[in-house]
């Protein structure tokens, strides 16, 4: 798998929530591109130097479309919100581990996304089927709900209330009575932990995509490491890195 | 047209280098970068044992440079020689390690175990700002460094860089030390100690308050060292920090260094350092610079 760093056209972007965007880039990256890995996207600024990690939302092979569905959250996310069709940007990847499929194969997976860890899932929930889709938002601006449905059944919750279960994706699994053989996920660190305290309880396999501050994306700088209970390849002192021996990992494997 | 050049005897290919601590020990790279064209490939720090360096966040980004805290995470000697040094064996560059410690013993001991290797230089890392025993301690004071110059130079089998710490009052005091006590050669700048605060949440964006800072914004003041410390020592220089493409890189050689090493920008532009290689030869080409030594100090 040969990852490289070149630029991409975009094809176009659409603003889906507010402060999340849609981008969708033209990149023959996706004959190798997986559910649950992601790309660097480099910012032009030069005063902004390191690339932004984000996630892959969605594969479309035969058209060569990479679509990538992220958050403002700063300069660089601030300059991408700007791009237009037509402009192209410079991506690396594709990067990370992603989510092992064939451990998913004959078993039931429940996808399970939180915020900006909702895109991940769209590309996943596309290869997998997904028995239950639950997808936790803040409040009723909801975004990529529609495009899941295509796959299966959703369920979304909201921490106002005001769409769907009042609570998070975790009181979904309770209060529709739920039962997965297996758990992939993506979202905020609380919602992680909660995923890992239910996949030790119950037993069932929880596959968690993690993020940190990264710089090199590849591996080499050791920036973003993640503690795990056992022995990491690096460096065997139980720090994983996130960008490469990650981002997925099984939620028994790390310590968070 | 000739880019070879050459320091405390050894032959490089190029000038061109990876700075430790960016590059791994080359592997992650390799898919972007042909690692025979590189002069040298320059590793992360390798202590006696393994270390598993600081809490995260580790990284953080600055106008137009960077700050990292990693705390030299590293799988130790042991692992470093049977892993990495076998990998980069079947590559035509010459290979220096980084060897850092705590205490003078831990470095002895690295710098033992990598006696009967063939690394072609050892680079004795007194100046990593982010850990708190050893490294820096070393590299901030003279008689230290002098002292633990000189102990490992009764070890060491192959040629000695001693890399120096910006973060002191004066630099080339340092690298009189080293060189008063046999050091080889020397490499300059490692990070300068920086500082970032997350205003929204009042808190220090890295989880050990302080990092090393790098990239294109450290550059003037690397180059403006570089230049003071080769008017001051006789031992050639390999210089860095904030080398972006072949001017940064020429630059360094106008100011006296002998070699040069790239780093952040590895993880901007994961094939910056071939594409500094062919940059120095383009120029050397429009210049007709016969000799590459020709541009080395030529600056004064």
């Amino acid at each position: 798998m040969a990852k490289k760093k070149c630029r991409a056209t975009v094809l176009g972007q659409q603003k889906l929530a507010e402060g999340i965007y849609d981008l969708q880039l033209e990149t023959d990256m996706v004959k190798e591109a997986k559910p649950g890995q992601f790309v660097m996207v480099f910012p032009e600024n030069a005063a902004n130097l390191l690339p932004r990690p984000i996630s892959i939302c969605e594969i479309i092979k035969e058209k060569n479309i990479l679509r990538l569905v992220y958050r403002v959250a700063g300069k660089g996310t601030g300059e991408f919100s700007t791009l237009q069709t037509g402009d192209s940007v410079a991506i690396m990847g594709p990067l990370g581990n992603g989510y092992d499929l064939t451990k998913a194969e004959g078993k039931k997976v429940m996808l399970m996304g939180g915020g900006i860890g909702i895109p991940p899932m769209l590309e996943l929930a596309k290869e997998l089927g997904g028995s239950g889709i639950l997808l936790g938002y803040r409040d009723a601006n909801l975004f990529l709900k529609e495009d899941m449905e295509q796959y299966g059944d959703v369920y979304v919750a909201t921490e106002d209330g005001s769409a769907g279960t009042k609570g998070n994706v975790c009181t979904i699994i309770e209060e529709k009575k739920l039962q997965p053989d297996m758990i992939m996920a993506c979202g905020p660190m609380p919602m992680l932990r909660a995923i890992k305290h239910y996949a030790e309880t119950t037993g069932i396999p929880a596959f968690i995509s993690l993020e940190e501050r990264m710089a090199c994306g590849v591996g080499a700088c050791l920036g973003c490491v993640c503690k795990t209970t056992k022995k990491d390849a690096h460096s065997h002192v139980n720090n994983a890195r996130v960008c490469t021996d990650g981002p997925v990992f099984e939620a028994a494997d790390v310590e968070i | 047209m000739n880019t070879k050049v050459t320091i405390a005897g050894v032959e490089f290919k190029n000038p061109v280098m990876t700075a430790s601590g960016t590059f791994g020990s080359g592997m992650e790279y390799s898919e972007f970068v042909d690692l025979n064209k590189l002069g040298a490939v320059v590793t992360k720090g390798v202590a006696n044992v393994p270390w598993a360096g600081n809490p995260t966040p580790r990284v953080a980004e600055t106008y137009g440079g960077m700050l990292n805290a990693i705390g030299l995470q590293n799988p130790g000697i042991d692992v470093f020689i049977e892993r990495d040094l076998a990998f980069l064996k079947d590559y035509d560059t010459n290979v220096i390690v980084n060897v850092c410690g705590k205490t003078v013993e831990d470095y002895l001991e690295v710098v033992d175990k990598l006696a009967d290797t063939d690394v072609s230089m050892l680079e004795i890392n007194v100046s990593c700002p982010n850990v708190k025993e050893g490294a820096i301690a070393f590299g901030q004071k003279a008689d230290a460094l002098y002292n633990i110059t000189s102990e490992i130079k009764k070890h060491a089998k192959q040629p000695v860089i001693m890399k120096l710490s910006p973060n002191v009052t004066d630099i080339t005091e340092m690298a009189k030390a080293a060189e008063a006590a046999g050091a080889d050669a020397l490499s300059m700048i490692n990070t300068i100690t920086g500082m970032k605060i997350d205003i929204h949440k009042r808190k220090f964006v890295l989880a050990n308050k302080t990092g090393g800072m790098s990239g294109p914004a450290i550059k003037p003041v690397a180059v403006r060292m570089v230049y003071q410390t080769a008017q001051a020592v006789k031992i050639p220089i390999i210089g860095m920090g904030g080398i972006s493409n072949a001017e940064d890189a020429i630059e360094f050689l106008m100011a006296g260094a002998s070699g040069i090493a790239v780093g952040a920008m590895n993880f901007i532009n994961p094939y910056a350092t071939e594409e500094i290689v062919a940059g120095i030869e383009a120029y050397m080409k429009q210049y007709r610079v016969e000799n590459i030594t020709d541009l080395i100090g030529c600056v004064r």
